[in-house]
């Protein structure tokens, strides 16, 4: 009998604690939804449910002049980084994975400290190769400054994806001839797919979000990302802060990548965890 | 066995061996390539700029001073010696400070509350998948899209947050919380261990997950306390990924820009190190003097990353087991 009861009450707090955490991680993500579909003195009452479908903000701010154009380089930008990285990425991957070389540890060391390289200081380093190159003020200035951190993340996951591929069907391909070329374009290619996609997503993600670079690089509304677009968004004076709209941008970016997100849950997390916890 | 080993063996011979290196150059040359031109040339850069009196308005008109942007002395007319520098700037050692507070604090809590979300998300129970993809909604989020969302919020007349606590009872009346000196961190960190969170709960789960179920179930059978079972086996059990999820969260901690400089701008109770940095390269024409501080934030987090690994043994290449 006292057994039963301890057991209700710790089910019971069980799930009382998991219904905390759904509340507490998805919460703001609910109450900008709920904002942005008001306006007007309803913005500035505390609804914490919603109170109806207005629009106008949606409209603000896709009609605006430029919000959608910096949507459009946003899209731009993190495309063109991400094909560019994978495209390094898979045939240095396959190096790192399947070929025994001396410093290969050594190697892979330094990719995994550039991933962590603080931005910050390879800042004062890119403005001026940027303006060298005459690219400020252009959407290459993010391409090729993304690629900071989206190269060596992708070569880290994609290495770690290729270490568990099965060693006899490149055995196979050997002896059949094929050269290391044909095996990665023929036979590790079509395999590598899913991780493609997963890694693709994860630096798409970590492009679409950036903010130091496309704040520094960029000087025109007609050039800025969604990130700097977003945070620039102002009213007419500092006290009047256009919060329905903001709260509409904040809804229209995000609203694709939760949906990314949550199609390709799982491997997403096996993205994220794949270089962390392989020890 | 490690795989290439394979390739090894008599029969095949060591030409093969070396065509393979061969093509492993000619594949990873491009990418090294790139790395150099976006990475280590860029950095180089910034040592460099950070010894000499450049400006942003001439990058290629400044003049070698060794160290003088980090300590010099200033002997003025009457005699009077003064240090300058950024190693004397009280606004400099103010930023590193809030970003050790901040970094410390935002990675224990990460920690403890990733840790706590994981255990449950290894627990067996019904919508299991469902909280799973409702964690990862926070991750998902730009962080200047969750920076405006918890301003908003955070709101002194109109927030939500100010509504709930009031109603709760928690306080007497309204905080602003983002302008408030003694607030704002508190409003930084609220955001930021919002939005990571899941970030460690998935990286702790995965080591979770590769702790063999049978071990519990012998733990179960004896009759082992489930406090004593996390403290004597999980913890242990885990100890590797969560050191490698810890040391990536501080590093990221410590360089954070883009929530400090959107959540309270201009706020010298939150100014990070990259925000004083940028905010001395860019925005006070100072771009010697930013990137001085910029490299001193890369050698702390390079000193950081050095201790740790060498402390916690900690294994980043995943092929200690292989």
């Amino acid at each position: 009998m006292n057994t039963t009861l301890s057991q209700k009450f710790w089910s019971v707090a069980f799930y009382a604690f998991v219904v905390v955490i759904v509340v507490y991680a998805i919460f703001p993500f609910y109450y900008a939804i709920v904002t942005s579909f008001s306006s007007g003195t309803a913005l500035f009452e505390i609804h914490y449910w919603p109170t109806g479908f207005d629009w106008s903000n949606y409209n603000a701010v896709l009609n605006g002049r430029n919000f959608p154009r910096s949507v459009l380089n946003s899209v731009f930008i993190a495309s063109t980084t991400v094909i560019f990285a994978l495209f390094l990425a898979v045939t240095a991957s396959y190096a790192l994975s399947r070929v025994r070389f001396r410093g290969r540890g050594l190697l892979m060391m330094t990719i995994l400290a550039v991933s962590m390289f603080p931005q910050i200081a390879v800042l004062a380093g890119m403005i001026e190769m940027i303006k060298f190159l005459g690219l400020f003020n252009t959407p290459w200035a993010m391409i090729i400054s993304y690629t900071v951190f989206t190269l060596p993340f992708t070569v880290w996951v994609l290495t770690t994806f290729m270490r568990d591929l099965p060693i006899e069907i490149e055995e196979a391909a050997i002896v059949d001839g094929a050269t290391p070329w044909i095996i990665i374009t023929q036979v590790f290619l079509p395999l590598l797919w899913p991780a493609l996609v997963t890694t693709g997503l994860l630096a798409f993600i970590g492009a679409w979000n950036e903010f130091l670079f496309a704040l520094t690089f960029t000087l025109s509304e007609d050039q800025r990302t969604t990130p700097v677009a977003i945070a620039m968004l102002s009213g007419a004076s500092v006290q009047e802060i256009p919060w329905g709209p903001i709260m509409a941008a904040s809804v229209v970016v995000t609203i694709p990548l939760v949906v990314l997100v949550l199609i390709f849950q799982r491997k997403i997390v096996a993205g994220l965890t794949a270089g962390g916890v392989k020890g | 066995m490690s795989t290439p080993d394979t390739y090894q063996g008599q029969a095949k011979g060591p030409s093969l061996q070396q065509q393979r290196a061969r093509a492993a150059f000619w594949f990873l040359a491009p990418m090294l390539f790139a790395l150099f031109c976006v990475a280590a040339w860029p950095l180089l850069r910034t040592f460099y700029f950070s010894m000499t009196d450049t400006t942003l308005d001439s990058l290629y008109g400044g003049k070698f001073i060794w160290f003088r942007n980090y300590f010099r002395t200033v002997t003025a007319a009457s005699g009077l010696v003064t240090y300058r520098g950024t190693l004397v700037d009280p606004a400099w050692w103010n930023a590193v400070g809030n970003t050790v507070k901040f970094s410390l604090v935002s990675v224990l809590f990460e920690t403890l509350l990733g840790l706590a979300v994981a255990l449950v998300l290894n627990a067996e129970f019904k919508g299991r998948g469902f909280v799973r993809a409702a964690i990862l909604i926070p991750w998902a989020i730009p962080t200047i899209v969750s920076a405006k969302m918890w301003a908003w919020m955070l709101n002194d007349q109109y927030g939500i947050i100010n509504d709930i606590m009031m109603r709760l009872h928690l306080i007497d009346h309204k905080i602003a919380w983002t302008s408030t000196t003694d607030t704002a961190m508190i409003a930084v960190l609220m955001v930021d261990i919002w939005k990571t969170t899941p970030f460690m709960a998935l990286l702790c789960l995965a080591g979770l997950q590769m702790v063999p179920r049978d071990i519990y179930e012998a733990a179960r059978i004896d009759g082992v306390h489930p406090v004593k079972v996390f403290f004597r086996i999980t913890l242990p059990l885990i100890r590797p990924a969560l050191m490698v999820a810890v040391i990536f969260r501080m590093l990221d901690a410590l360089r954070i820009f883009d929530l400090v400089y959107v959540l309270t701008p201009n706020s010298s109770a939150t100014k990070t190190m990259s925000v004083i940095s940028r905010e001395n390269m860019i925005d006070f024409n100072k771009f010697a003097y930013g990137s001085a501080q910029s490299t001193l934030l890369f050698g702390i987090l390079a000193i950081f990353v050095a201790l740790y690994i060498w402390l916690g043994k900690v294994d980043l290449t995943g092929e200690g087991g292989r």
